[in-house]
């Protein structure tokens, strides 16, 4: 026998206003089953609450029905009270008849049969509730950090601070990311290397980090709390347990003109090398495309001079299975081309700008390449074509970003602080140097920032000129570039020695498989997508998986920094005890109705149900149903209304709760 | 297969060694023209400039032309006309509207699939230019060759879209085919001015210049056009920008018809070169040519 | 110059986009189209300016200016444009609507250039250079413009002495006679505008 109690509250004005609040409890009295029935001001407040408890143990109630504001407001509140006066708190729902109904109507005698209505509804529904137990799953707590650019190291330091071990997984043959490349950052100008590599240095000896670096992300199963990922560690053909970096191997290699891709293609390294001097780890890796001995079987002059014997021709890729209970994700950002062939369909080249056949025509990274007294020209600002220090050197902001036309409409944030930053640096370097930035508009926006960009144009008398350059070519030794002054009404054209470009900033070009072995989606330019912009930034749709930095939107240092921290206290507060605790919201497969055609795996969008054998005593498989995995189902229902034989069910929300509100409805 | 033949009115005036090239570029590779019959004038600048559905009526009429005497495409070396029948088509073909105003215009139904091909489309599509390459009697060698496109060959990009509007190649592969050397510049597919060269002349001065400039300093010996309005620009003003700017420009400039029929080994009287302001005569001697 | 914002009584931005099927509130005011322009030099407003005066419901301004009979429709700015805004027709379209409202351009020669070449047009089937351009140097008082390459011109036969007329004048004449200044657009014929 049903025992339901009904509470409405006013809520002050905000219900009573609209809603005959007193009337409504007194309607609600006599409904069946009903045994308790009140109305009161406040119902969330503590004489609220005690209100409900005591009515709870007095009137020996099994449902109660709480009238007052949406459940995303206090659910939490009401099932807690009723839950310490001893009901189970799925017992208790939420009628909401402020929001749904005092807040958006205005005829009073309306709103108060609505309310009455949505009271009646709730009053069928929780009678049919069941109890139910929250449900706990074990957690594996260790994390793992894809990407080890400066999101990812802070990420993980900041895990490993926290007392959990942390797995840093990074693709290219030493962590740094492109923070590494950059010669001074903005708005201090400190040294990006000397901020950089003491982090660096403490990832590499933290006792709670496990370093795996030219190594990739394979696969990923399971779920928040228990994945289980297994890492390609590709082959570097060195023995990193035996080499010490003393670097004998890289002097010896006869193969020194490769473009390196550290120094953007401006510098030349050996085919076994340390990406830059203070890499971490500081254990070389053989370029095989452009080896001798891989190519041609001769060579080995690496292994003769070796006296540590760290040389491993033979080294295969190794295959690695982590078990982590969370994951961030901080893979980072590729750099627009303006060449003709393009990583994205979508995106166009720029061919008024040469399509990247002009050599004195950069973009920013290998200007801040120039510009790194550890670059390709020890810091000196000399022109690629033929090593000349250039005069005049122009920048041009917007190249790619807020382009519909060549495909790339948003803002990549950054360039109008770090080409302020160049022209201030150029200048410092070049003293009788002239730089000219066109621009569309400052976006200067974080601590410090205008009075950055307002120093280069103040003090280091760099020339900024308001709007978009049409075209750049070459006549003689000189770059033509032909553009805009939109203040002074007029068309500019300035010979230049060098063409400093500040290309978008795009989603690195090969992140889309990543993302799909994760299950964490992306958007149209294939920034991975954050589980909501404003309240949630560093989660994603796929519970236990966090990102930081770039690879989710164009951002600077300090953000990219912030959210690796934000993240790793998700992380942490994942990881802080044995088991997690989820909402009981999950489908039940009703074995025996089953069939076993497998609609609701298909349908399932987090991939939360498998197939299970049952079988007899003697091992036979007897048939193959669905089962729901716990852990990962997020009660969508998806699966509900896909099966065909309603062999599955929602706890929370099943089939005979819901047609009884529906037929409530209509009564 | 016969190709519609559009000349439009300058090449029977003073583009007519354009004229004349084409005719015997196409006689030398078994290409059948046949010029569309009583063809009206494209409208070029002045129409679309004045009146909307005149700037589209006129072209396509002569489209309904070629249709009504069985011919299912049309050729058109002249970049301008070329750019107004495709233009007309694009416009009738994305918009109902205007395909029922060119209905009650021109009277007739609108056929809609009529193909339109400039002659570098032509040779390098319909023809092919691996194909071409094994007719060279003559390879025009050592001669240095800056490639002009204009603007109407390449753009608008939606509607004529047959090359890169800011790298545009198929020219030069085309001077490539026949033995020459295309050079590498920075004016090719900037604007010579038009038909502005007689209301306001001072400007296409000024323009033509540049490009001429830029053709020297890429170390062209000539430059190659495919718009009759770009020829005369080019050709014809070259002495009135000497006195202008105190320059000493003596670029030939030649129909890239021309420079494929010399190549194809068609005799260099029959190409209309002594009708050029700047004659070639002297450059092609000093190259071997003729 | 000051300008009353608020004192705009009809929407020219709103018009102008029923002529031109380009809706101008998508420009952002970069100033592409005026930096890459081959003749932005000779103007007085340069094209960005002139698409601002329209967002500004400034007609006057506009019609008046020299810059839409400067421009030669090379279509630099609208191949160029991030936005995607075919400013060549914005050019075009303030010409026809001067043509309609009958203004005189601030440009000598060159309402009367367009005039004369499809006044031939229309009686011949096929423009006539020598009678243009002497009709044209005669309107615009500049009786020797061109005088010595005219000359050679003729010598080398590249310009005739009387026109090249077609068999069905009648057809071009009719041709001439229905065509109206634009085209009326309604709201649903949306294929010309680029959206985003």
């Amino acid at each position: 026998m049903a025992r339901v109690g009904v509470f409405v509250c006013h809520c002050g004005e905000n219900i009573a206003r609209t809603v005959d609040c007193s009337s409504v409890a007194e309607r609600a009295s006599k409904l069946r089953d009903v045994v308790y029935s009140v109305d009161y001001k406040y119902m969330c407040s503590d004489p609220g609450q005690t209100l409900i408890k005591d009515a709870v143990k007095k009137y020996e109630l099994t449902g109660v029905v709480i009238a007052s504001c949406s459940p995303l407001m206090h659910e939490k509140t009401f099932r807690r009270a009723v839950s310490e006066a001893g009901l189970n708190p799925f017992l208790c729902e939420m009628a909401n008849i402020r929001e749904h109904c005092s807040w958006v109507h205005e005829d009073k005698e309306d709103a108060t049969q609505k309310a009455f209505d949505l009271i009646r509804i709730m009053v069928e529904k929780v009678k049919r509730n069941h109890p139910l137990q929250p449900i706990r799953i074990p957690v594996t707590r260790r994390a793992m950090v894809i990407g080890g650019g400066v999101a990812g190291i802070q990420a993980s330091l900041d895990i490993a601070d926290g007392g959990r071990q942390v797995v840093l997984v990074e693709k290219s043959p030493s962590i740094g990311g492109h923070m590494a490349q950059l010669s001074e950052t903005f708005p201090t100008l400190d040294c990006s290397q000397c901020i950089l590599t003491p982090k660096m240095v403490s990832v590499n000896s933290h006792k709670n980090i496990k370093l795996y670096t030219y190594s990739e992300v394979e696969s990923v199963e399971g779920y928040i709390g228990n994945f289980e990922v297994t890492i390609r560690k590709k082959a570097r053909y060195v023995d990193d347990t035996k080499c010490t970096g003393c670097g004998i191997c890289q002097q010896k290699c006869p193969m020194k003109k490769i473009p390196g891709e550290f120094n953007t293609g401006l510098g030349k390294r050996t085919a076994i090398y340390v990406p830059f001097p203070q890499a971490v780890p500081n254990i070389p890796v053989i370029d095989k495309e452009n080896c001798t001995y891989f190519k041609t079987g001769k060579c080995k002059a690496c292994e003769k001079f070796c006296d540590r014997k760290a040389i491993d021709f033979e080294q295969k890729d190794e295959f690695i299975k982590e078990k982590v209970g969370a994951i961030v994700v901080a893979t980072g950002y590729d750099l627009y081309s303006i060449k003709k062939e393009q990583n994205f369909p979508t995106v166009k080249g720029y061919g008024e700008y040469g399509y990247g056949k002009y050599p004195d025509v950069i973009n920013s990274l290998q200007f801040e390449r120039l510009l790194s007294a550890s670059g390709p020209t020890f810091g000196e600002v000399k022109r690629p074509s033929d090593g000349k220090t250039p005069e005049t050197v122009v920048f041009i902001q917007c190249v790619g970003s807020r382009d519909d036309a060549k495909g790339i409409s948003y803002c990549s944030k950054i360039c109008c602080m770090y080409t302020a930053k160049h022209t201030m640096l150029y200048k410092h370097k070049v003293h009788n140097g002239k730089a000219f930035v066109f621009y569309m508009d400052i976006r200067s926006a974080g601590k410090n920032y205008d009075e950055f960009v307002r120093r280069a144009i103040e003090e280091d008398e760099a020339v900024y000129l308001r709007g978009r350059v049409s075209k750049i070519y070459q006549e003689g030794d000189k770059l033509i570039v032909k553009g805009a002054d939109t203040l002074s009404g007029t068309q500019v054209e300035i010979a230049a020695d060098l063409v400093v470009l500040a290309t978008a900033m795009t989603a690195q070009s090969d992140i889309v498989p990543l993302a799909q072995k994760l299950g964490v989606g992306y958007d149209k330019y294939h920034f991975l997508s954050e589980a909501h912009p404003k309240l949630r930034p560093v989660e994603t749709n796929s519970a236990g998986i966090f990102l930081a930095g770039a690879c989710q939107a164009p951002k600077d240092i300090p953000e990219a920094v912030a959210q690796a921290s934000a993240a790793a206290s998700k992380v942490l507060g994942l990881c802080s005890s044995e088991e997690l605790e989820r909402e009981p919201y999950v489908a039940t497969v009703n074995e025996t109705t089953c069939a076993g055609c497998g609609f609701c795996i298909t349908a399932c969008p987090y991939q939360a149900i498998e197939r299970k054998e049952i079988k007899n005593r003697n091992g036979e498989v007897l048939k193959t149903v669905a089962s729901v995995n716990h852990g990962v189902c997020q009660g969508c229902g998806t699966c509900l209304s896909i099966c065909r034989s309603k062999s599955i069910d929602l706890a929370g929300f099943t089939d005979e709760e819901v047609y009884a509100e529906i037929d409530a409805m209509f009564a | 297969m016969d190709y519609g033949y559009f000349p439009g009115c300058s090449l029977h005036s003073t583009a007519k060694e354009f004229n004349i090239s084409t005719k015997a570029v196409c006689d030398e590779i078994d290409i059948k023209l046949k010029e569309i019959d009583d063809w009206v004038c494209c409208g070029a600048t002045p129409a679309h400039n004045t009146k909307e559905e005149l700037g589209i009526a006129l072209p396509y009429s002569n489209l309904l032309s070629a249709s009504g005497q069985g011919l299912d495409n049309v050729v058109a070396p002249c970049a301008a006309c070329y750019n107004r029948l495709k233009t007309a088509k694009h416009h009738v073909n994305n918009s109902e509207t205007i395909k029922n105003r060119m209905t009650e215009i021109l009277g007739d139904e609108i056929n809609t699939d009529i193909k339109v091909f400039h002659v570098l489309e032509l040779l390098r599509d319909e023809y092919g230019y691996e194909k071409l390459k094994t007719m060279v009697k003559k390879p025009l060698k050592d001669l240095k060759v800056a490639c002009y496109y204009g603007c109407l060959l390449v753009r608008p990009t939606d509607v004529v879209n047959f090359d890169d509007p800011e790298d545009p190649v198929s020219m030069d592969d085309l001077v490539t085919v026949t033995g020459a050397q295309p050079v590498q510049w920075s004016h090719k597919t900037e604007c010579c001015g038009a038909s502005h060269a007689i209301p306001q002349t001072n400007v296409v001065l000024e323009l033509v210049r540049r490009i001429l400039n830029a053709a020297k300093i890429a170390g062209a010996d000539c430059i190659a056009v495919a718009c009759p309005l770009c020829h005369v620009n080019l050709d014809m003003r070259q002495s009135q920008i000497n006195n202008e700017f105190m320059t000493e420009f003596k670029t030939p400039i030649l129909y890239i018809t021309q420079l494929v029929a010399l190549s194809l080994g068609v005799d260099y009287k029959k190409l209309g070169f002594e009708s050029h302001f700047n004659e070639p005569f002297t450059l092609l001697k000093e190259k071997g040519i003729i | 110059m000051q300008l009353h914002l608020d004192e705009s009584v009809d929407n020219f931005t709103d018009e102008f986009k029923k002529l031109s099927n380009i809706d101008l509130y998508n420009c952002y005011q970069c100033g592409k189209c005026t930096a890459g322009c081959p003749v932005a030099g000779f103007m007085d407003k340069t094209p960005n300016q002139i698409i601002r005066f329209i967002q500004l419901n400034q007609p006057e301004i506009v019609l008046n200016s020299k810059t839409p009979y400067i421009c030669a429709s090379c279509n630099t700015c609208s191949a160029r444009c991030p936005k995607d805004i075919d400013i060549a027709r914005v050019m075009e379209t303030i010409r026809i609507l001067g043509v309609k409202k009958g203004i005189k351009p601030k440009v000598k020669g060159a309402a009367e250039f367009n005039k004369l070449f499809l006044k031939y047009v229309k009686t011949e089937g096929r423009s006539y250079e020598l009678g243009m351009t002497a009709e044209f140097n005669i309107r615009t008082g500049q009786f020797l413009k061109d005088a010595a390459l005219g000359a050679e011109m003729f010598m080398k036969r590249k310009i005739s002495l009387l026109p090249e007329g077609v068999k069905n004048k009648k057809r071009i004449k009719k041709i001439f006679e229905k065509s109206d200044y634009f085209v009326s657009r309604n709201d649903s014929d949306n294929k010309n505008i680029k959206e985003h």
